[in-house]
């Protein structure tokens, strides 16, 4: 297969997903004649047409909203909020709703859907368009997410998205949604829930997800010439998440780093040092470290630099950890 | 005042038969009956928190027996009489209002969702259910109710605009009961009707008697047949009056005057059909005595059911989150399994 970016790994995906069942359908502002704002959806509207494509007023929390209808009714609703920084208004939806259909009707109704959206900082954009507000929704019970790091994982992932018959929340990182290209492999679907080992290594552990990941494989490299061995973990799936790949990692390598660029406060990092001090606090020689980003908003283009965390600052915190 | 005395406008009325206007009515008693019950239950500390639809039968019972079985009703928590019309057992009532999940369960056979607690959030819904009808191109139509508070959310203009664009076979019934709690219908909104709202969607406003359960029913019948023929939406506000107070654990006397609530309780739509059926002698005092034992038979054989049901067993908690339970939430549930 030829080489694919992830943004266009994800309108494979969606091509693929629509055309073996018809029952996929995509909507969300600008998907249609447009073809998306990122171009994730262009060609689908030519392709299926005007039913199952569906270019919608500004109106989130009306769109996941009636994704939640339709998806009662019998369809599998694909929604694209247009940034994760624009999808607050369909919160109550969201929490309330699409995420507790199946446990308050005990099963009766579930909710298929997959809210796709991108997400992250790097990318020069205005306010609001760069946020990483994954743990609030990691928070809630209910609804799974997950984060693909590679155009193979894209397609793979956001296929298992619509397939699964509960409701996914798909961020994707838009700072790398045209960095790499690879050649995307096989028919193969991954399981949403399992992590992978993206480097192998025996010193310590790295753990990233999204346009984080490239990061912590650049740290990786960097410390490769110092003879450390840095192993690093792609979550892929933030919730339910691969917590057993962890452990197994940390059990090999006595010490952990987690780097993410959402807010430090209250971000997954807390929530990942928890559970490796819970079932393998006799392993860890160090403490379990955390870059993040700060406790703020997420600044806009021309200091984003200063707030997003680099290979640099990955370094430090695996030297820290190994000089413990 | 004439109407109060069950003078019916013969221009206006169809030609509901005997059989089909003692159906109403049974079914307008019932819907008291279970509510009369439910609030002494939770007086009694048999039942929990309970929001009384007094006042609103006619809305409930003239909008419910105008959906066929096939078409799909997304309710807000004020709705029980069109509940008990679809065919949601009893019971599920009684369970829900005592705070048991068992209560939230619809039979398979019924196209319903379960009560929306946040007021007005499940308008979108029921547009998605309408969108993915006309997607499928199912020719049922989808009813949506809720109150004059819920026109002011959010979900209720972004469902009501989404489908206005594209013509979705679903009726909005606003049952406008003039209080949302205790703020009034004047603060939730400065336009003069409710109904004047669906202008702006491009789509049928009617502003109807809610106390009439001939209008209510017609007019949701005729909107419900026009959405299944591709017609697109239509709003009703069916103007009516929540005459108990908000739920139990409320006391309207605080915010409104005991003159309003008279007023309105010489329009009681129960009242008002009776009069209408003594008028056409289509009532008699053993046939009113026989629907009341009838319907404290149901009733009580539902509270029967409901107190004598086995409780639910604690660890479904973990069971329906997903369909197929995550790692965690399997080991929560074995370490909830060992502490019980």
């Amino acid at each position: 297969m030829e080489k694919l970016t992830l943004v266009q790994a994800i309108n494979l995906a969606l091509k693929e997903e629509m055309a073996s069942n018809p029952n996929v359908v995509v909507m969300g502002e600008d998907v249609g004649k447009d073809g998306g704002v990122f171009r994730a959806t262009v060609g689908l509207l030519e392709a299926f047409g005007e039913k199952r494509v569906i270019d919608t007023p500004l109106s989130e929390t009306g769109i996941v909203g009636a994704a939640v209808g339709m998806a009662a009714y019998g369809l599998i609703p694909v929604v694209e909020i247009q940034f994760l920084g624009f999808i607050y208004p369909a919160m109550e939806q969201i929490i309330s709703h699409a995420a507790r259909l199946r446990t308050r009707t005990k099963s009766r109704y579930h909710c298929p859907m997959v809210i796709r959206a991108p997400y992250g900082g790097g990318i020069h954009a205005p306010e609001h368009h760069s946020e990483s507000s994954e743990a609030l929704f990691f928070h809630v019970p209910g609804i799974k997410v997950v984060v693909p790091s590679t155009p193979s994982d894209a397609r793979a992932l956001l296929k298992s998205a619509i397939r699964d018959p509960d409701p996914v929340l798909f961020l994707e990182p838009a700072r790398i949604y045209r960095s790499i290209k690879e050649e995307i492999k096989g028919d193969g679907l991954v399981p949403l829930g399992e992590a992978r080992t993206a480097k192998t290594g025996k010193d310590i552990t790295l753990i990233a997800w999204g346009a984080m990941l490239q990061v912590a494989l650049k740290a990786a490299e960097a410390v490769q010439k110092e003879g450390i061995e840095a192993e690093v973990i792609d979550l892929r799936t933030l919730y339910p998440m691969d917590t057993d790949k962890i452990i197994e990692s940390i059990k090999k390598t006595g010490r952990g780093v987690i780097v993410h660029e959402a807010p430090l406060k209250g971000g997954l990092g807390g929530e990942i040092a928890a559970v490796i001090q819970e079932k393998a606090l006799l392993y860890l020689e160090a403490p379990v470290s955390r870059v993040a980003g700060f406790n703020t908003a997420i600044p806009l283009p021309k200091m984003e630099q200063f707030y997003l965390p680099n290979p640099e600052g990955i370094v430090e915190a695996i030297h820290r950890t190994l000089c413990f | 005042m004439a109407v109060l005395e069950g003078e019916a406008d013969h221009s206006l009325l169809s030609d509901f038969d005997e059989k089909e206007v003692k159906r109403f009515y049974e079914s307008m008693e019932l819907a008291r009956s279970f509510d009369e019950k439910a609030l002494h239950l939770q007086r009694q500390g048999r039942l929990g928190t309970y929001a009384s639809i007094r006042g609103q039968e006619a809305i409930q019972v003239g909008a419910g027996l105008a959906l066929q079985p096939s078409d799909w009703w997304f309710p807000a928590f004020r709705d029980i009489g069109i509940s008990i019309i679809r065919g949601l057992p009893l019971k599920n009532l009684f369970f829900y209002w005592s705070g048991d999940e068992r209560g939230n369960v619809i039979p398979p056979n019924q196209n319903d969702f379960p009560i929306a607690i946040p007021v007005g959030t499940h308008i979108p819904h029921a547009v998605g259910a309408a969108w993915g009808a006309k997607i499928k191109g199912d020719p049922i139509a989808v009813l949506v109710t809720f109150g004059d508070g819920a026109t002011s959310k959010g979900d209720f203009h972004e469902g009501m605009n989404l489908a206005g664009v594209f013509s979705l076979p679903v009726v909005f019934l606003c049952q406008n009961n003039q209080w949302a709690i205790s703020v009034p219908r004047s603060r939730q909104t400065a336009s003069q009707t409710l109904a004047q709202k669906a202008i702006a969607y491009g789509m049928t406003g009617v502003q109807i008697d809610g106390n009439d359960v001939f209008g209510v029913h017609q007019t949701t019948k005729a909107a419900l047949e026009k959405a299944r023929k591709g017609g697109g939406p239509t709003f009703i506000e069916a103007v009516t009056y929540r005459m108990g107070d908000h739920t139990t654990a409320d006391d309207a006397s605080r915010y409104r005057s005991s003159e309003e609530v008279k007023e309105w309780e010489k329009k009681d739509p129960i009242l008002r059909l009776k009069q209408y059926m003594k008028n056409k002698n289509w009532w008699t005092q053993s046939y009113e005595d026989q629907v009341n034992q009838n319907s404290q038979n149901r009733i009580l054989e539902a509270v029967k059911e409901y107190e004598e049901s086995p409780p639910v067993d604690p660890g479904e908690i973990f069971d329906y989150v997903f369909e197929k339970p995550t790692p965690d939430l399997v080991e929560q549930k074995k370490i909830f399994r060992k502490k019980k």
